[in-house]
């Protein structure tokens, strides 16, 4: 399970699609938009895709996490468009034997997906708005 | 030729559409047409990076274009 959407995550779906018999352990790491980044109020957040090349790349983060670990199933479910706050914006959810490759594989999921993934998100203030990362 | 090039974020912010047509000559190379964009772009230069994308994979600026290329601009990336 592996997309881009504009609907609510729901996280038991995502769940569901890594059952495995073979799984000792389901790992899951969920997103939420938050109220504060560095001293500003946040109102709510705008995410967006270049989906094509994102689901792309979120499948490649998929077999480099298999061949790196014994993952028996991955979901990757990234939200797009408006988000409030408490919102969920990811949910990664890895299936292995035990626990220790569940947690490993998906942290490292989702501190690469934010590193190459093309999917930016803009955060808008009482009184602005800033693309973040994009200037040093 | 002309390229068509798809503009997501920040970038497409900064050029005021999310399509641009550039005009470049056969066997331009994605430097190419990084200088041609930052030069009509200056406020480009303050980003943190500016990588571009054919064919949806990150493309070094050796890799020649086409007209039938797919070409996005990907300012820093930001999800998660």
């Amino acid at each position: 399970m592996i997309e881009i959407t504009d609907q609510p995550i729901e996280v038991q779906s995502c769940i569901d699609a890594v059952q495995s018999e073979r799984a000792g352990a389901v790992d899951v790491f969920i997103g939420t938009v938050r109220n504060h980044n560095k001293n500003k109020e946040v109102v709510r957040l705008e995410f967006e895709a270049f989906d094509t090349m994102a689901v792309k790349k979120m499948k490649e983060l998929a077999d480099e996490a298999s061949r790196r670990w014994p993952v028996e199933k991955i979901a990757i479910v990234h939200r797009k468009g408006v988000l409030e706050i408490g919102a969920i914006a990811v949910v990664i959810a890895v299936a292995t034997p035990h626990r220790k490759d569940a947690f490993d594989a998906c942290r490292w999921v989702i501190d690469t997906l934010k590193e190459v993934v093309p999917i930016w998100k803009k955060e808008i203030y009482e009184n602005g708005e800033e693309w973040l990362e994009a200037h040093p | 030729m002309e390229l068509t090039i798809h503009l997501y974020g920040i970038t497409r912010d900064i050029m005021g559409s999310s399509k641009k047509s550039v005009q470049l000559p056969e066997g331009a190379r994605v430097q190419d047409l990084l200088e041609l964009i930052r030069r009509d772009y200056p406020s480009l230069a303050e980003l943190k990076s500016l990588l571009v994308a054919v064919n949806e994979d990150y493309a070094e600026t050796d890799v020649v274009l086409t007209e039938r290329d797919e070409i996005a601009l990907i300012p820093p990336v930001s999800g998660g």
